[in-house]
């Protein structure tokens, strides 16, 4: 039988979806839940403790003092001649902000199955909320590399920002674009396939020696010229170097390595929304 | 009336089994015969679900080729056994997961209480907390806000409301929970059996409030349950669904009744043909197995059981024994009881038949099924039988409440009140 009038459905559900539908305009009706879930992770990291939003700051200092110390004491690894403090910090607030990103998206469907398996919500919300989560406390960070930069001009440190400070939001958003992109890609996989969950797991730590979190690009180029480009690849490596040029005023900066950055950024964040897309729809059946 | 919901040919595949070893092939070779354009290898059409059965494929179809429309305003209770696929069909409609084939179409907005209380988090507040439930349900923050003492009255947890929802009682999680979602505006409410949660009083509340929600606010609603006298009341329309296909469509009362009369537990099982092909071995042949209501057309708690079973014995000159346990829906035996049959190693070949009743008031409401063992000596089994056959006890609305009251049993009790000054 066929109908007379058809009539207007304001919802179907179908076997498929398309592929790059982002239902971003669900998105934005869910702009609320999005809010609520990035308050709800900031509340709930320091609910019940005595420091509080503290720790935000506790975890970098500490990591960056025993950078300090070994890498740059002990082992002695140059860093431009830059302060070492400010030289560590630089790479690490941007490599825990894709690693954080990249280690909590790729495990979002299993530990969110429980909400995810009862309640329908565009999926994407999720994601994007760890994202913003942790922008929160990029920020909180970058709050500390600032104070830090300001106290070391003043005790005469020789550092001049350049214009490339200016790229920040740009370098901002390609880092979150890379966390997420990766992470979706892997958290498609880890829903079937939990092995790649510890791959992740213990790649993510070394990936960062494949980043130029403790060391510059230009002694990788030097100590290791034939394999530099390995380096070079990781597109994390532009966004650091970036960093540091711009507000430090050394390091490795030209516009053909971020345009590499960026185009394979964009690559892995298209990848990741399609898998992620074709994963959402059923992901509870094998989660 | 319009249309607020349609179902087409909607059916949906699960994989048995184990996911782990053995999948990438399998994976491979699915990407392989879907990028030739060919059909599915692992997904066999037309297979049965019968979880009792081993079928020939590791997929099993929850859901079978499902046809059905909701008008506007209906409320429609899906019934069937476990297994049946009412939850994979909640689920389908609402969104958490999606058909293998066909489609589903809805008017509106919809709003699913699979659970309640989804991404409470336990340190956040029951302020808090309301907030982020609704949101999850859907519902912009104006909204919460707008209905916010309304939901906190409702839930009547006024007092704890600042407090860390960790520190709840159940009870209290879950009222605040219900509170939420019953304040939810959609135009279709899905319901899963949430409401067998809760204290009575609060039952209660959550059907007056649902009842409330399709006869005088017009909305659709899709109500699942195995409570037949919630059905009955709420609803206006009934589903049956039975291994994965729709059955039976038609008025709640019709359709509870049917469900009730076709329920797959066979309340009466009478063997035609052959003794040996009646259930058995070589010792023992069960040829009919009766239970019916000790009094009136159909079993509640109040109208006892009487059930009669004839057996054939082959097996003369031993000590003959037959022991009946009954065990509910949840699997847990409720009684394990006896008969010697014969005590002076003087059996006979033949026609037994036992009868037997258990008195009105026992039993609480429910499913049901026995388990047959005929022994030697009361030693040495000769043939055994789960699950041989089952039926179901109706509830009884006592008072105003007719929710299902809960316990293994509900005996009729003679209290005895005074008072002292």
């Amino acid at each position: 039988m066929t109908d007379l009038h058809p009539e207007k459905w304001d919802i179907e559900i179908n076997a498929k979806g398309s592929l790059l539908d982002l239902k971003l305009k669900e998105v934005w009706h869910y702009r609320d839940l999005l809010v609520l879930l990035v308050r709800r992770d900031f509340i709930s990291f320091y609910k019940q403790t005595i420091l509080g939003p503290v720790w935000f700051f506790i975890q970098p200092v500490i990591t960056i003092l025993f950078y300090t110390l070994i890498f740059g004491n002990l082992a002695g690894i140059p860093v431009d001649g830059l302060p070492k403090p400010l030289f560590y910090l630089a790479g690490t607030i941007i490599w825990n902000y894709f690693a954080d990103c990249l280690n909590k998206t790729s495990t979002v469907f299993k530990d969110n199955a429980g909400i995810l398996g009862k309640v329908y919500f565009p999926r994407l919300i999720m994601p994007l909320s760890i994202v913003l989560s942790n922008l929160i406390r990029f920020a909180v960070q970058f709050l500390l590399f600032i104070i830090l930069y300001i106290i070391f001009i003043l005790k005469g440190e020789h550092i001049i920002p350049n214009i490339a400070a200016l790229l920040l939001p740009l370098l901002i958003i390609m880092i979150a674009s890379l966390g997420l992109g990766l992470g979706m890609i892997i958290s498609a996989v880890t829903t079937k396939y939990r092995d790649i969950a510890f791959i992740v797991a213990f790649g993510v730590p070394l990936l960062m020696y494949a980043t130029t979190v403790i060391y510059p690009l230009s002694v990788a180029q030097a100590k290791y010229p034939k394999y530099s480009w390995l380096i070079k690849f990781n597109p994390i490596t532009a966004i650091i170097e970036t960093f540091r040029y711009g507000f430090l005023g050394k390091g490795s900066f030209n516009w053909e390595l971020l345009a590499y950055s960026i185009v394979s950024t964009i690559v892995i964040l298209l990848t990741g929304i399609v898998i992620f897309n074709k994963v959402e729809k059923t992901f509870v059946d094998t989660v | 009336m319009s249309k607020a919901i349609k179902v087409e040919n909607l059916s949906k595949a699960y994989q048995l089994g184990d996911f782990g070893t053995g999948t990438i092939s399998r994976d491979l070779e699915r990407f392989w015969a879907r990028l030739r354009g060919k059909e599915d290898p692992f997904l066999k059409i037309g297979e049965v679900n019968d979880r009792t059965i081993k079928g020939e494929s590791d997929v099993v179809w929850s859901l079978n080729d499902i046809n059905f429309e909701v008008e506007q305003g209906d409320a429609v209770g899906i019934i069937g056994r476990n297994g049946a696929g009412k939850s994979t069909l909640l689920k389908i409609l609402s969104r958490v997961t999606s058909p293998t084939t066909g489609s589903v179409k809805l008017k509106g907005r919809i709003a699913s209480l699979l659970e309640v209380g989804t991404g409470f988090h336990p340190e956040l507040s029951g302020r808090e907390n309301i907030y982020l439930n609704g949101a999850i349900l859907g519902m912009r923050k104006a909204e919460i806000k707008q209905k916010f003492d309304e939901i906190v009255s409702f839930s009547g947890v006024e007092r704890y409301i600042d407090t860390p929802v960790k520190r709840y009682s159940s009870g209290m999680y879950v009222r605040l929970a219900f509170a939420v979602a019953a304040h939810l505006e959609s135009e279709i409410l899905i319901v899963d059996e949430v409401l067998a949660v809760g204290d009575a009083e609060f039952q209660k509340k959550c059907l007056g409030k649902m009842g409330q929600v399709s006869k005088s606010e017009g909305r659709t609603v899709l109500f699942v349950s195995h409570n037949m006298a919630a059905v009955k009341t709420l609803c206006n329309r009934g589903i049956v669904l039975a291994n994965g296909q729709l059955i039976y469509e038609n008025r709640q009362l019709e359709a509870v009744s049917f469900y009730q009369t076709n329920n797959n537990t066979r309340s009466t099982f009478e063997h035609h043909g052959d003794l040996s092909s009646a259930p058995g071995n070589e010792n023992i042949r069960v040829l009919k197995f009766i239970i019916r209501p000790l009094t009136g057309d159909s079993i509640s708690i109040s109208t006892g059981v009487s059930f009669e079973m004839i057996f054939f014995n082959q097996k003369a000159g031993i000590n003959l024994d037959a022991t009946f346990e009954l065990k509910n829906s949840d699997e847990i035996p409720v009684f394990h009881n006896g008969v010697l049959i014969s005590t002076n190693n003087n059996s006979k070949t033949g026609l037994y038949t036992i009868k037997c009743t258990i008195p009105p008031n026992l039993l609480n409401a429910g499913n049901y099924s026995f388990k047959l063992i005929f022994g030697e000596n009361q030693r040495y089994l000769l043939f055994g039988a789960d699950d041989f056959i089952g039926f179901e006890v109706e509830n009884e609305s006592r008072g105003s409440n007719s929710a299902l009251a809960p316990g293994v049993i509900h005996p009729k009790l003679d209290f005895n009140v005074s008072y002292q000054a």
